[in-house]
């Protein structure tokens, strides 16, 4: 069995896929990738019929090496990457050989790159996952000198590809819909919660992102609330009434008052966003939700749809490094300035 | 003549795959009852509109989370089946159903393990071998699981149990940490920080990873506690799977 070599991670790097759901009645939260249409889009570069473990990288990648020939998808926030020296295409697929040295550098744009074997990471599973999920004890920060076992490359003979990602690695709007506690908030505080101009605040990590902005958001109704069942999307409003995206680690169970759900669609905004991105939110009726959702085995069907031939021509090579620049794209003073 | 029950249900969307039963927004103990009971009777007779897909049943305090196939659910026949069996569970009887299962966990109260124990039976008026004997004397359950993955709140104590949480945090207690207040027991699953008084410790782990079962605790599982010595927590801690002596029942 091949296995993918950590020689060096600037990033917090960590061994993610799509979860392990159906445990909440136990505790346990799915987790998983932040950006799960990362993976998606990995697996439809590499050829692959479902997501597959890769190794998520917060901020900054590494150096990597591996001990047998392996496709790689490079997907998720916009790093630079070099296969001995040579520049390689993000949001695309490659051929590594044993003896090269592929380098990631920190993220350009967005916050968590992914870097998947097109064969997965074969770590051993727990509950049907590989997905670290650290806040409970699960998996390890990767560090130098791990040496992730992988799974056989079904296509080793496939040729290289490419794809334009869906734009999301500094900031946007995100839809939302309303959740069981919307009602507890006063009609007013829901209309200045969908009139402010956020930005990603400092604080953030795998369990949730803070939204900054000047205005609190409170309701009298907190008070005596019972604990209730929390998920991944739900904007909650703490006691000083600072709004958190609940992200993939979160707990399963709250005491905070939520405001509402942010589409599923649109987390990737969500865990893209660097502290600073500005995210304008927008409210839909549940019936505007279900219609603009997508389901991931769709997403997963029309983006492999999409992929094309990785032309080599050097004569493209400066096109070939760009990718779609995102509307949205802030220096993350925006308001200060405005 | 009917008089109208003591709690309603709302049935609420939450998420685009989840409906949330709730049956009160504040720990109400009728509605925890309700809770238990309607969880119960979606286990032992799941609604038709699930089958065919990925579901979950997940029940909290006072509400109970039916997750389901976006695919291939018709939402609204689930939520008018959702609203039936609420409707029916309100009209009660709202006590705690019989539990189908029954934990017995070894714990040492008072002393270095519980050193609020003494503060507590103050409150209550008693002293802190009449508090331990009521603690292990009442008919407990798990009401939830939840904010860590095994982790148990279990209750309700007696009604002069009803302590408030403590406005000084306390910043860890160990894992195995047996803390009250507001009529609730909870058995901290690793170290935390909590605003809960400290009675004693469990050699219980209520999460383990590797063990076969990660974690054993299932709401609406009886729990009793039993008196054990310091000593003796210190030695069942010792068992390579980690479940401090705890015995499990199944009555029926």
């Amino acid at each position: 069995m091949s296995a993918l070599q950590i020689k060096r991670a600037d990033g917090i790097l960590t061994v993610q896929d799509m979860g392990r759901p159906g445990h909440l009645a136990q505790g346990l939260s799915r987790g998983g990738a932040m950006d799960r249409l990362a993976l998606l889009e990995a697996a439809a570069l590499l050829g692959a019929r479902a997501p597959l473990a890769a190794i998520e990288m917060a901020g900054a990648g590494g150096t990597f090496a591996v001990t047998g020939p392996l496709r790689i998808a490079l997907t998720g926030a916009p790093m630079a990457a070099s296969l001995d020296g040579a520049p390689l295409r993000w949001n695309a697929s490659h051929a590594l050989l044993p003896g090269q040295i592929l380098r990631i550098g920190g993220a350009q744009q967005g916050v968590y790159g992914y870097l998947t074997p097109a064969g997965g990471i074969a770590t051993e599973p727990w509950l049907g996952s590989r997905a670290a999920h650290l806040t409970i004890g699960i998996g390890v920060v990767l560090a130098a000198g791990a040496e992730l076992p992988l799974g056989p490359d079904p296509d080793p003979g496939r040729p290289a590809r490419a794809l334009t990602a869906a734009a999301r690695f500094g900031g946007g709007t995100l839809r939302l819909f309303d959740g069981p506690q919307t009602a507890l908030f006063d009609r007013r505080v829901i209309e200045a919660f969908y009139a402010t101009a956020f930005r990603r605040g400092p604080r953030g990590n795998r369990q949730g992102v803070q939204l900054e902005a000047g205005e609190r958001f409170t309701t009298v109704q907190a008070k005596g609330l019972a604990s209730d069942l929390i998920a991944p999307g739900e904007v909650q409003l703490t006691g000083d009434g600072v709004p958190y995206v609940l992200m993939s680690e979160c707990q399963t169970m709250g005491g905070y008052p939520r405001i509402g759900t942010v589409l599923p669609d649109d987390l990737p905004i969500v865990a893209q966003a660097p502290p600073g991105a500005v995210l304008h939110l927008r409210r839909l009726t549940l019936t505007q939700a279900l219609a603009a959702h997508r389901p991931e085995a769709d997403v997963l069907r029309d983006l492999a749809g999409r992929c094309q031939p990785l032309l080599r021509d050097p004569a493209t090579i400066p096109d070939l490094l760009s990718y779609q620049l995102i509307g949205g794209v802030t220096r993350g003073d925006d308001l200060d300035r405005a | 003549m009917t008089t109208a029950p003591p709690i309603e249900a709302e049935v609420l969307p939450s998420g685009l795959d989840g409906l949330l039963v709730r049956f009160s927004r504040t720990p109400d103990p009728a509605a925890m009852a309700a809770a238990r009971r309607f969880a119960a009777a979606l286990e032992a007779a799941p609604p038709k509109e699930l089958a065919g897909g990925q579901a979950e049943i997940a029940p909290a305090l006072v509400s109970v989370l039916v997750r389901f196939d976006l695919e291939r659910t018709d939402r609204a026949a689930l939520r008018s089946t959702l609203e039936r069996i609420a409707g029916a569970t309100v009209q009660g009887p709202l006590d705690m159903p019989d539990p189908a299962r029954r934990w017995t966990v070894p714990v040492a109260f008072g002393g270095d393990q519980g050193p609020q124990l003494g503060q507590v039976a103050r409150a209550l008026g008693i002293g802190e071998d009449a508090a331990v004997a009521e603690i292990c004397a009442s008919d407990l359950r798990v009401l939830t699981i939840g904010f860590a993955p095994g982790q148990p709140y279990i209750g309700l104590l007696p009604p002069r149990w009803d302590l408030p949480r403590l406005p000084e945090i306390t910043p860890s207690v160990p894992a195995g940490s047996v803390v009250v207040a507001v009529r609730q027991i909870v058995l901290f699953g690793a170290d935390s920080a909590t605003g809960w008084q400290l009675v004693g410790r469990a050699a219980l782990r209520t999460f383990v990873p590797d063990r076969a079962d990660p974690m054993p605790l299932q709401g609406g599982d009886a729990i009793r506690f039993a008196r054990a010595t310091a000593d003796e927590i210190a030695r069942l801690s010792d068992a390579g799977d980690r479940m401090g002596g705890a015995r499990l029942e199944v009555l029926r």
